[in-house]
């Protein structure tokens, strides 16, 4: 008996360690921004049941950063052939990238995330800044230069244009990717503009420190973490008619009829203001491609090909019920012209 | 205290004085202490109790799915309305199989499908699976279209979750997922007896899946069975020649006494740190392959490895001395009385160790992180060089899931866990039990 399972662990390691440079790799590999992961997981799992001659291909989760170091290892069967990524490629990491020998990159624009703030139909107009979301939502604000503990209440103490609401917010919870943008492109910039950031790093704070503080949400249950859908959040605004929600760009626009939406910085959010960049709280969604792999993964194309279809981020897709904001109509035909045509970076 | 002179005086008069022990106050701390050990036992087991309670309450229902066996009739105007399938069979592969089920539904119903508002009813209430499970039956056997049989379908998630009453059906139609109108026809097919529920398999044998219906934790299972048993075939010889030379034969030197202090130090590493190391040596070094249960295996291995060699050394050094003594002193080399006798006598103690450490490495993520097996797997791994995931990292990614039926199957992924952990530890108990030798 000793003498098999000894035969046998043999062959396994001799198995695991020859291995390596003989198999050919049949499968697209996939890594990185964990806000584009539902999405990337919805194409891959269509991609492989709708070609059978292709295996589904494989997406890693771990975030942006993550995925594009992996991406920038190099060029090989053992490395990855698309980073998903919810921020454009830094020319830091391109540079780190040419070093190890992935020179030409090939980027797409999926789409773009968008969150709104909408209240009940029947209350007024409102017109929000990230200062004033900051002010209202952050853990600590900053009072006579110092951060304190937010004593804010109602909406009209943060902006006498609000509505003198009890201050009732029903955020994405912390596991949402959405969530992200809320810190971003809210809190952080309401906290610069409020000058939280300078006060946190007067009180001692290092850079990373301000930051965190910066985007550190209340937690005296003003500021209510959602983890379910947006429709968990309608039903509180539904039961609190003083509520303020927040959803994705999609969902508000198939409940207009319950929800009025908020504008910031003065632009009401629409697919063409998000598109345009004009509305503060989006951002594009990516993927990078390796164009050396493309030919040699089996598939590689047909899956960035069949992600560009209409029918995966058009406006009437699955993604788009998922929550993707789709690009108009001429960006997702020069999207995929780009690729078409090899366009690096 | 007292001097001799009086204490003479006490024996000589009568009893012997009582000296004061502390009886009443030392029964007392006894009886404290009781308490406090009752207590924390108990506080243990309430834990235990409200966690079972937690994931069983949920996760029970994931065992079970809700199917409705619907007259499907592969209409060949649906599937190939141009007639093309003798000239170009992939247009069997991308017909719109979901409106074969769509229609069958419709017309189970009595119910006229004609405008888009109704389409979405239906499609809302079937799952997206029909897709791939009738095209398997026309790709299987072509002659089927024309004719009408009979197919279970999957329903969708929501109207799974309706059917198991966890969706609230008194809240406004407009607050849930599913409408007045899908909950009639669910209770209607239910009293006619097509829509039922029935024992979960995809659960344990579909891959990783977006929609919560067909989601299942087959990858995760070859996974994580796989990088066992190349734990077991590694971990164990290594790990059990290491400790029988360090113990056995090895000079006891400086030397020694410093890989012992390693050995000890490594069991302690966090798991994660294992992870970067397979990382750079497996993966980018040896050039295995990325999110591979092979290099999950082997980097599990490294973190066993420390467990078993420890419980090895353990097992042997309770062998007693007079077994080697004797067999040494009926003329058997060291390496005959390691083998003859202090080995066998000394397995108990090593396999239980090792299933121990196996159990350990079995709820292991955060190394796997690093090698690419935190990630979305649909296809089966067929070999162990295939990209896979294992049963806790399916966890993680479902509890990460924002849809709803996901929560269930998420409990009952931890209650799989726990049956093969438990089964695990059971082993380790029987043979112990069996093969202890006491002396």
């Amino acid at each position: 008996m000793k003498s098999t399972l000894l035969g046998a662990s043999v062959a396994a390691l001799a198995i695991a360690l020859s291995a390596g440079a003989a198999s050919a790799r049949d499968q697209i590999q996939v890594a990185g921004s964990s806000t584009v992961l539902p999405y990337a997981k919805i194409v891959a799992e269509t991609f492989g049941e709708t070609f059978n001659n292709f295996k589904t291909p494989v997406v890693e989760s771990g975030g942006s950063g993550a995925g594009i170091k992996e991406f920038c290892r190099g060029v090989g069967e053992n490395t990855i052939d698309i980073a998903n990524s919810s921020r454009p490629i830094k020319s830091t990491e391109v540079e780190s990238c040419k070093a190890a020998g992935v020179t030409d990159i090939q980027e797409v624009k999926i789409g773009y995330d968008g969150i709104v703030f909408a209240t009940d139909i029947a209350g007024p107009d409102w017109a929000l800044k990230p200062e004033d979301i900051y002010k209202a939502l952050a853990a600590q604000v900053v009072v006579d230069g110092k951060l304190v503990a937010n004593p804010n209440t109602k909406w009209n103490q943060v902006n006498s244009a609000l509505p003198d609401w009890d201050i009732a917010a029903y955020i994405p919870g912390e596991k949402h990717g959405t969530r992200e943008v809320f810190e971003e492109k809210l809190l952080h910039k309401g906290c610069e503009a409020a000058g939280g950031l300078e006060a946190a790093k007067a009180g001692g704070l290092d850079e990373k420190a301000a930051n965190a503080a910066c985007i550190a949400v209340r937690k005296d249950g003003k500021a209510v973490d959602i983890d379910g859908d947006y429709s968990e959040t309608l039903a509180r605004i539904a039961s609190n008619k003083t509520g303020v929600g927040v959803f994705g760009l999609a969902f508000y626009e198939n409940n207009a009829d319950k929800l009025k939406v908020a504008t910031v910085d003065g632009i009401t959010p629409s697919v063409d203001t998000i598109a345009k960049g004009e509305y503060p709280v989006s951002r594009p969604l990516f993927f990078y491609v390796k164009k050396a792999h493309l030919g040699v993964i089996p598939g590689l194309k047909e899956y960035v090909d069949f992600f560009l279809d209409d029918q995966m981020i058009g406006p009437d897709s699955p993604l788009a019920e998922y929550g993707l904001v789709s690009a108009p109509d001429a960006e997702r035909e020069e999207q995929r012209k780009a690729f078409d045509s090899g366009k690096t970076m | 205290m007292t001097d001799i002179a009086s204490s003479g005086t006490l024996i000589d008069a009568k009893a012997p004085p009582r000296r004061d022990i502390g009886l009443k106050r030392r029964y007392a701390a006894e009886r404290r202490f009781r308490i406090y050990g009752i207590l924390a036992v108990s506080v243990g087991l309430v834990f235990l109790a409200v966690m079972l309670f937690s994931i069983i309450s949920q996760g029970y229902t994931a065992f079970s799915q809700t199917a409705v066996t619907l007259p499907i009739t592969f209409d060949p105007a649906v599937i190939d309305p141009k007639n093309e399938r003798e000239s170009d069979p992939t247009k069997l592969q991308t017909a719109n199989y979901p409106a074969l089920a769509q229609k069958a539904l419709a017309e189970k119903l009595g119910f006229a499908a004609n405008d888009r508002a109704a389409t979405r009813q239906l499609r809302g209430f079937l799952s997206d699976t029909s897709r791939v499970q009738l095209r398997d039956i026309v790709m299987a056997d072509p002659s089927v279209i024309g004719t009408t049989r009979d197919v279970e379908i999957l329903t969708s998630a929501n109207i799974d979750s309706a059917f198991k009453g966890q969706i609230d059906l008194d809240v406004p139609e407009a607050n849930r997922k599913v409408s007045d109108q899908q909950v009639g026809w669910m209770r209607k097919l239910s009293e006619e007896g097509a829509l039922a529920t029935r024992f979960n398999t995809g659960l344990f044998t579909n891959g990783a899946s977006s929609r919560p219906e067909s989601a299942g934790m087959g990858v995760a299972i070859v996974g994580s069975f796989y990088m066992m048993l190349i734990v077991l075939l590694v971990a164990l010889p290594v790990g059990v020649a290491a400790s029988i030379y360090l113990e056995e034969f090895a000079p006891k030197t400086k030397f020694t006494d410093l890989i012992e202090v390693n050995i000890n130090n490594l069991a302690a590493v966090p798991s994660i740190v294992f992870g970067l190391l397979g990382l750079a040596v497996f993966v980018n070094f040896f050039g295995l392959p990325r999110s591979a249960s092979v290099v999950g295996g082997l980097v599990l291995t490294l973190m066993t490895l420390p467990t078993i060699i420890i419980a090895t050394r353990a097992a042997l050094v309770a062998v007693p001395p007079s077994i080697r003594s004797a067999a040494l002193g009926l003329g058997a080399s060291r390496m005959q009385m390691v083998f003859h006798h202090v080995l066998p006598l000394a397995m108990p103690g090593i396999l239980t160790g090792t299933i121990i450490g196996l159990a350990r490495a079995l709820g292991e993520t955060a190394p796997l992180l690093l090698i690419g097996m935190v990630a979305f797997v649909a296809d089966i791994p067929s070999t162990p060089l295939d990209p896979a995931t294992a049963l806790p990292v399916q966890i993680y990614m479902w509890a990460n899931e924002a849809e709803r039926a996901f929560v269930e199957r998420l409990s009952g992924a931890i209650i799989i866990l726990l049956i093969f952990l438990m089964a695990m530890n059971l082993t380790a108990i029987i043979l112990r039990r069996k093969f202890e030798r006491r002396w």
